[in-house]
């Protein structure tokens, strides 16, 4: 079997850190911060860079593109994406124009991962309903594979204005810039990726990420009945810190977490995060936080287990402070993914073998799936 | 379980245990999303036949049923709502008044959506429902029999949490309704499919098992929940 190609990568959501007197520090300051982060993990090795898309005043990841040119400028290897975009509320147009010019900026180091997203603020900010957000996605997904496909487009929709002829610039070579459809586990969005024969991202931001297997196997089966590839990549999105002890990782990120949750909990009505649901989650579930060997043993068994290709760990959660956020990325890079690596080369896991294990079209459901293949 | 309380419409419930109902065979699913899926594949491992369908034909949902629920049948709301024993309503809660009104009459109704303004946008009748969201839902469908269950908990601790009856950390899931026969039936299915059962009372106070509600979303053994409801 030839060795497969793992992208071990780090999402940013450009959190709000505080400062050595614990006061949060200016959002400027973060987005500078980040550009650093990013240079930094292209130095210890990571092999990607990846910033999310939120507007909300603790998250200052409102324009990915911008600070990911910017580390464009200082890097030459990394490659640079966003851990979601939100497709839903962005033009794809003005989508294709940020992310060729990233593209051309970077010599080809950009990526996406396109998903409804499951923060809702850019709904209301952008004049979107958000009951429409599954005909709005489907409709922009089906524009953006095709502006990313090139040459003179003529296209009509419900949610912007018709496109006669149009030509977009720059023009992206082909190949370039690798789109990912994202999933929070919905099987429609799962199935959607595998429509349009796009690698699929699981973001696992809670509970046992094995649990999500079902869904990787679907997505294969999805694959083979549309006519794609079944091989096409799988990703991780999860959460996760590391210092050089358990104890230090553990006892660093607990009150950051505890803070980051007791907000979720009020701002969308769960329950009150507790000490006993953080442990559940660093010892089985999907927060990886501890130190390289343990944060390495627990990410090796779960790639395996999901058969995934791809993982995108969000390095730092809540308002950890800079100086830690660089170190974690620093041990993610020099350790942590090294280790996983050599895990998986040693024990690569049961690869795909359910997937060559299925001929298209075949469905043991009593009523007979007809997907046709999408229009290419 | 106590069975020590006064108020009988609250309280952990031998009810459920009762076998003066007609047994519950067939399990028919709206919803072919993460929760539905989820209680596809749990109802199975109980036992029960199972049906899901959505908006879309059955064909469309096919694929996700065989990998997800192997086992169940890809089916339409019309075809459940002829023949299953127990429909569980599992839509995203701004698309249930497109089912039809009199599509469930005389039927077991399960409301297990949430109505979370934050995710499924604002809207107005829901918010200003005193009784939570699954008054609205049975008037909507007023000939069903609507009870409010398996909403307080995240998709995947249906799946974790299910438990044998007599395991020492089995956790409670309530229902609420008015119509106290189909409650009793719904609860003899929580407890099959691997929770303790716990009767909260009338329809309106199904409020508590909603978003900010205070058991909401709390895995609680069956006395603390129903100590919890009766506090409130």
């Amino acid at each position: 079997m030839e060795e497969r190609e793992y992208e071990f990568g780090l999402d940013s959501f450009m959190t709000v850190t505080v400062g050595p007197d614990g006061e949060p520090i200016g959002g400027d300051q973060v987005v500078r911060d980040t550009v650093e982060e990013g240079v930094l993990a292209e130095q210890v090795g990571i092999d990607s860079f990846n910033i999310g898309e939120h507007y909300r005043d603790d998250m200052m990841d409102s324009a990915a593109h911008v600070v990911l040119a910017a580390i464009a400028g200082r890097t030459e290897r990394i490659r640079l994406g966003t851990s979601v975009t939100v497709l839903s509320t962005q033009d794809p147009v003005r989508l294709y124009n940020n992310s060729a010019t990233l593209d051309a900026v970077s010599g080809g180091r950009a990526q996406l991962v396109l998903g409804r997203g499951s923060a809702i603020e850019s709904f209301p900010l952008f004049g979107y309903d958000l009951r429409e957000y599954e005909e709005i996605f489907e409709e922009k997904l089906e524009l953006f594979v095709k502006l990313r496909r090139g040459g003179a487009i003529t296209w009509s929709g419900k949610y912007r204005p018709p496109l006669s002829d149009v030509v977009l610039t720059p023009p992206l070579p082909a190949g370039h810039l690798p789109t990912w459809v994202g999933s929070g586990g919905s099987p429609d969005s799962v199935i959607r990726a595998a429509r349009y024969g796009l690698p699929l991202m699981l973001a696992v931001i809670g509970g046992r990420p094995e649990r999500f297997r079902p869904l990787v196997d679907l997505y294969r089966r999805a694959l083979a009945e549309y006519g794609h590839p079944t091989d096409l990549p799988v990703g991780l999105h999860t959460l996760g810190y590391v210092a050089a002890t358990d104890e230090e990782a553990i006892e660093t990120q607990w009150p950051y977490w505890l803070q980051t949750f007791d907000r979720a909990s009020r701002e969308r009505g769960w329950r009150q995060p507790t000490r006993a649901q953080f442990d559940a989650e660093t010892a089985h579930g999907a927060m990886f936080v501890g130190s390289p060997e343990t944060v390495a043993q627990r990410i090796a068994p779960v790639m395996r287990a999901l058969d995934v290709d791809r993982i995108d760990l969000h390095y730092a959660l809540g308002q950890i402070p800079a100086v830690q956020r660089r170190e974690s990325i620093e041990l993610l890079g020099r350790k942590v993914f090294p280790r996983v690596r050599e895990l998986l080369a040693s024990d690569p896991g049961d690869h795909k073998v359910m997937a060559g294990s299925v001929a298209p079209g075949e469905v043991a459901s009593p009523v007979r799936s007809t997907h046709a293949p999408v229009a290419r | 379980m106590s069975g020590s309380h006064d108020d009988r419409r609250v309280g952990s419930d031998a009810a459920a245990a009762a076998t003066d109902l007609p047994a519950t065979k067939r399990v028919g699913i709206i919803g072919a999303g993460k929760l539905g899926m989820t209680l596809a594949r749990t109802a199975l491992a109980a036992g029960y036949e199972v049906a899901v369908a959505s908006s879309r034909p059955a064909e469309r949902i096919a694929l996700s049923v065989d990998v997800l629920a192997p086992g169940a049948v890809a089916s339409t709301v019309e075809d459940i709502a002829d023949s299953a024993d127990v429909i569980v309503l599992a839509v995203p809660v701004h698309r249930f008044r497109e089912l039809r009104s009199d599509l469930f009459d005389g039927k077991i109704l399960v409301d297990a959506m949430n109505y979370w303004p934050d995710t499924d946008g604002e809207d107005p009748e829901l918010t200003a429902a005193d009784g939570g969201s699954s008054v609205v839902v049975q008037a909507h469908f007023p000939g069903a029999r609507v009870v409010k269950s398996l909403n307080q908990l995240g998709y995947h601790e249906l799946d974790d949490y299910t438990r044998a009856p007599d395991a020492p950390d089995r956790i409670a899931v309530a229902a609420v309704g008015d119509d106290r026969l189909a409650v009793r039936a719904v609860m003899r299915l929580i407890d099959r499919l691997g929770f303790d059962p716990v009767d909260g009372g009338p329809l309106a106070t199904g409020k508590l098992l909603e978003p900010d509600g205070s058991p909401y979303a709390e895995t609680l053994s069956a006395d603390r929940l129903a100590r919890r409801l009766s506090a409130c």
